[in-house]
């Protein structure tokens, strides 16, 4: 079937690998992809940072940009939450075609939840907030990986606990935001696995940033946790 | 009341003041900063309120019918807030013929000289107080201070907070922040000066607290003549006013003095006595996570020959018109102050009750008190932003209230706000345009990227980011910006190709996800090119080397 | 404007266009089957829930009715009883300690050199363990059933009802309503669970066949 790309805008400027993996994952199940190139960013930050009226231009833009799409795939919970959820309060009218998470979307539309992966490595799955709460995601993205050749999936403590990036939040509430951060990555550490997984690459973000910052700390980092987004598991052979 | 003890949060430098705007606080942010180094805070914090959040799950999950039920609960409260005058001309009339006065108070000044007008009456000097958000919200006591009253908190956590001299931290168990060590203290301290002091032999065994409190109280309950409440329900059929608590203190208050003084917000109405039969089930579970609480007195106007002969009620807005008349945010007043959302809010876990300068603290906090003054105070303001919009909030609230939705609606609000004010550029308001105008054209980003690409090892040795920005390095790495976007990568991909070539990725993410400090140690890794038999992108530096990434034997169609 | 009509109008203007929402009630009024478990009835299921709070619990035959309550009021050594003006004298038959009976001038500081009290009660509710006392028969004043330290409450099983919502349906909202679901208790310290502060601190319920 066809399918529409959107990159989202952090993923496109910052973590394109998340992309290719989304691509390679969407072709491997026989999706033909396309990618329309007039799309930007789906006006999350503005919205939730206080500045409606740009976010509405965004979802417009959105709107215009796909208005041909069958279905739009995002490797995003957070922008697809913010499509299906709030772009009506910020662009009241406007025709959001129809949308899903690259998890929801494999194993609600293209009905598969071994994907062929495989990536034999320990890996804990972070559910971010707008995915497991808006979205309602639910165990989506746990039956994807549960069949990943190789892997081993353990739970992580305090799951259900945000993260702390928030967008802004971020660098509004910088303190606030990284208490959680290291919360996040201490309960991440503690259980022994290799990868902390997300469907977000936002949340990723801030969590390696923590990470990082926490290892480049120590002379030789023998804590070797690393971030990696769903897709790119996924992707993995 | 004499000389405040010094409490601990005045070594942290957080000085909540009862009786002063925002509790002498400075706005969430700095607040927070100071609260997040307070270990013990945290610990205590963290303990509460992860016990009470698998409690909470364990008593909602009994009930079966739970989301019928918060339906129910949202949908009545919202009746009603849309039908509120005549919903409360009703009340109004129900309780008058049941020989309660009713008193209209359309700000916090009015109703204190209503409650200090009363007291006055009986010639008192002393009233025992119920627990009640409304009367601190309009700072009664005080007001009964300097009309020469004392106002003796019964609750035993307000007791707590009373004789600590500071302010409540959450609303359903106010002295939180305070452990039993402290609290042990307090009482040592200061019981003597204003009744019958604690027991010599008094320990910290929460058990020997609540004996002490209990023996100090009792005289003050036993003559008590004109006592203060709050409610948490109001029926409009009958009169009739609800009051939820679970140590008898709030029986005692209500049943034992002549004069009762009940200071009720307007949005606490409900129709009809049925309609408790929805809140009674709602409230217990999600406040205290049992099935029901303790006790539950339920009193219309005056019964004679039982529990006070003189009852009154004080119905407040003191903003909470402003509030209704905010078509998003006035689903707020649903709320039953249960502190679900507080509970398990990850912010409120981590910064407790003060730092939100407010009777009203946690996700509701965040919203009400905007939406209660508006945002012109700066306190008032930040309050939105306190929030990574989790969700957890809105989950737990057991009459949906949406939070997350009128946190971002009150950020527009502030923003909006701070717009109207003269004075130098913002610097938020310039990146979120700049970001704005980048994202507003497709080709603006892709220059955009491509400039940022371009300065990619510049960026990669950043460890501090100045002003607002600094916030991200000071806990966190900064990302590395990649050698291509994704867009530009799709764009050499051509359309001859078959396809995404796979990578083997255990080999390819292992090295791409090497830790920084890694990097800053070896000369930076370029991304490995996916495209087979396509010359290696031009190298930055000598230092550079390409990546040959093995690629699997089966391409993909 | 006074008051009354400057809040009025405020609220009026607010809620202008703000139209009138449903009340959607899919709640159910009665107890699930589910929730009985494995109790047999909902008088079980209520003795279960009583004694979950830590209150003293018994199911007996209404032919045992006053030798059991003066069995547990000689357990509990009370020497002093205030009991309602209306209750049944059958009832004392085995008490031996001092009776006070419930009047308008028995005062609070005179109720507090009681040891216990007795009463009956309007209505109980089994999912939550609850006890609803309305003023009316066997019941008194609600300051009785407050200050004494102890509280017996007699409950004949036809008081019994399953669900919150029932319990409503059978109350009249405009009578002084007590309901009472085990005996007093904070969780102010700590967030530990601490039993006994103002009101009862002990509290024995005799649910009666």
């Amino acid at each position: 079937m066809r399918v529409s790309l959107f990159i989202t805008c952090l993923a496109d400027t910052l973590f394109p690998d998340v992309g290719r993996a989304t691509v390679a994952v969407l072709e491997r199940l026989g999706c033909t992809v396309d990618f329309p190139e007039a799309q930007t960013c789906c006006g999350q930050m503005h919205m939730n940072t206080g500045y409606p009226a740009i976010a509405g231009d965004l979802v417009r833009g959105f709107a215009q940009t796909f208005a041909d799409a069958e279905a739009v795939v995002m490797p995003s919970g957070s922008c697809a939450a913010m499509l299906r959820h709030h772009a009506h309060n910020v662009a009241p009218g406007a025709a959001v075609p129809p949308l899903y998470e690259l998890s929801e979307f494999l194993v609600d539309v293209l009905g598969v939840t071994d994907v062929g992966a495989r990536f034999p490595h320990t890996v804990t799955y972070h559910p971010t907030c707008h995915s497991s709460r808006l979205l309602g995601v639910g165990d989506r993205p746990y039956r994807l990986l549960q069949h990943v050749e190789g892997l081993n999936l353990v739970e992580l403590p305090a799951a259900e606990q945000c993260c702390g990036f928030g967008g802004t939040f971020a660098i509004k509430n910088a303190d606030t935001s990284g208490a959680m951060g290291v919360d996040k990555i201490r309960s991440a550490r503690s259980t022994g696995a290799d990868y902390l997984c997300a469907s977000d690459a936002s949340c990723l973000m801030h969590m390696k940033g923590v990470i990082d910052k926490e290892d480049r700390g120590h002379r030789s980092p023998a804590r070797s946790l690393r971030t990696v987004h769903l897709a790119e598991i996924l992707a993995s052979r | 009341m004499s000389s405040r003890q010094l409490s601990r949060t005045d070594h942290v430098g957080l000085h909540p003041k009862p009786g002063e705007a925002f509790l002498g606080m400075p706005p969430f942010p700095q607040a927070a900063h100071v609260a997040l180094g307070d270990d013990q805070l945290r610990r205590n914090l963290g303990h509460a309120t992860s016990t009470i959040r698998t409690k909470r799950l364990r008593a909602v999950g009994e009930v079966p019918d739970w989301e019928e039920l918060r339906l129910a609960g949202a949908s009545i409260k919202d009746h009603t807030l849309a039908n509120l005058d005549r919903y409360l001309i009703e009340f109004e009339a129900a309780a008058t013929a049941a020989g309660a006065t009713v008193h209209w108070a359309a700000d916090a000044e009015e109703a204190c000289a209503i409650g200090v007008a009363i007291a006055r009456s009986h010639n008192t000097s002393e009233v025992v107080k119920v627990k009640s958000m409304a009367t601190q919200e309009i700072e009664l006591n005080e007001a009964l201070a300097a009309a020469g009253i004392d106002a003796w908190e019964t609750d035993l956590a307000e007791l707590i907070v009373q004789l600590g001299g500071d302010t409540p931290s959450h609303f359903l168990v106010p002295a939180i922040h305070r452990n039993r060590n402290e609290i042990a203290d307090i009482f040592r301290d200061r019981m003597a000066e204003v009744g019958r002091p604690a027991p010599d032999d008094l320990t910290a065994e929460p058990r020997r607290l609540a004996e002490a409190a209990r023996l100090h109280l009792r005289e003050k309950f036993l003559r008590a003549k004109v006592a203060f409440s709050g409610a948490n329900f109001a029926v409009a059929e009958t009169g009739t006013l609800v009051v939820v608590e679970s140590e008898g203190n709030g029986r005692m208050c209500l049943t034992l003095p002549e004069v009762l003084v009940s200071v009720v917000g307007i949005e606490k109405i409900v129709p009809s006595f049925a309609d408790l039969e929805v809140f009674l089930q709602l409230l217990p579970r999600s406040s205290t996570a049992e099935r029901m609480n303790p006790y539950t007195t339920m009193w219309t106007g005056v019964t004679p020959g039982d529990g006070p002969q003189e009852v009154h009620v004080i119905l407040l807005d003191n903003g909470r018109t402003r509030a209704l008349a905010d078509r998003v945010g006035r689903q707020a007043l649903r709320c039953i102050r249960c502190s679900a959302c507080l509970n398990v809010c990850p912010v409120y876990e981590r910064v407790g009750g003060h730092a939100y300068g407010s009777v009203y603290p946690g996700p509701i906090g965040a919203i009400l008190n905007p939406l209660l003054h508006g945002v012109s105070d700066p306190h008032d303001a930040a309050l939105p932003f306190a929030s990574s919009l989790c969700g957890a909030c809105y989950e737990a609230c057991p009459v949906a209230i949406d939070i997350p939705t009128v946190l971002i609606e009150q950020r527009a609000e502030a923003v909006r706000e701070k717009a109207g004010h003269p004075g130098p550029p913002d610097p938020e308001r310039l990146g979120m345009q700049a970001a704005g105008w980048a994202f507003g054209k497709a080709q603006r980003l892709n220059r955009l990227q491509r400039l940022a690409a371009r300065f990619r090892g510049v960026a990669s040795r950043i460890r501090w980011l100045p002003g607002l920005l600094g916030g991200w390095t000071r806990y966190r790495a900064m990302p590395e910006i990649p050698q291509e976007s994704f867009r530009r990568w799709w764009s050499e991909r051509g359309s001859g190709r078959s396809g995404l070539d796979t990578v083997d990725a255990s080999a390819d993410l292992l090295d791409q996800r090497r830790s920084s400090s890694e990097r800053s140690q070896r000369p930076p890794q370029r991304r490995s090119s996916t495209e087979q038999g396509q010359p290696p992108p031009q190298r930055r530096s000598s230092s550079e080397r390409s990546e040959r990434v093995e690629t699997s034997e089966e391409t993909e169609q | 404007m006074n008051a009354r009509e400057r809040v009025l109008s405020a609220v009026r203007s607010a809620t202008h266009g703000a139209g009138d929402p449903d009340i959607v009630r899919q709640y159910r009024t009665e107890l699930d089957p589910t929730e009985l478990g494995e109790h047999s009835d909902i008088v079980d299921l209520f003795v279960e829930r009583v004694d979950d709070y830590r209150a003293e619990v018994h199911v007996i035959a209404s032919s045992e009715l006053a030798l059991r309550l003066g069995q547990i009021l000689g357990e509990h050594k009370v020497r002093s009883l205030v009991v309602p003006a209306d209750i049944d004298a059958r009832w004392l038959s085995t008490t031996h300690a001092r009776l006070v009976r419930d009047a308008p001038d028995v005062t609070a500081a005179q109720l507090d050199e009681v040891d216990a009290v007795v009463t009956g009660c309007a209505v109980a509710v089994a999912v939550t363990g609850t006890i609803v006392l309305d003023g009316g028969p066997i019941q008194g004043r609600r300051i009785i059933s407050l200050v004494p330290d102890l509280h017996v409450c007699v409950v004949p099983v036809s008081a019994i009802v399953g669900s919150v919502p029932e319990a409503v349906g059978r109350l009249d909202g405009t009578r002084p309503l007590t309901w009472i679901s085990g005996p007093s208790a904070t969780s102010d310290i700590e967030l530990d669970r601490v039993e006994g502060v103002h009101g009862p601190r002990t509290l024995v319920v005799l649910v009666v066949r």
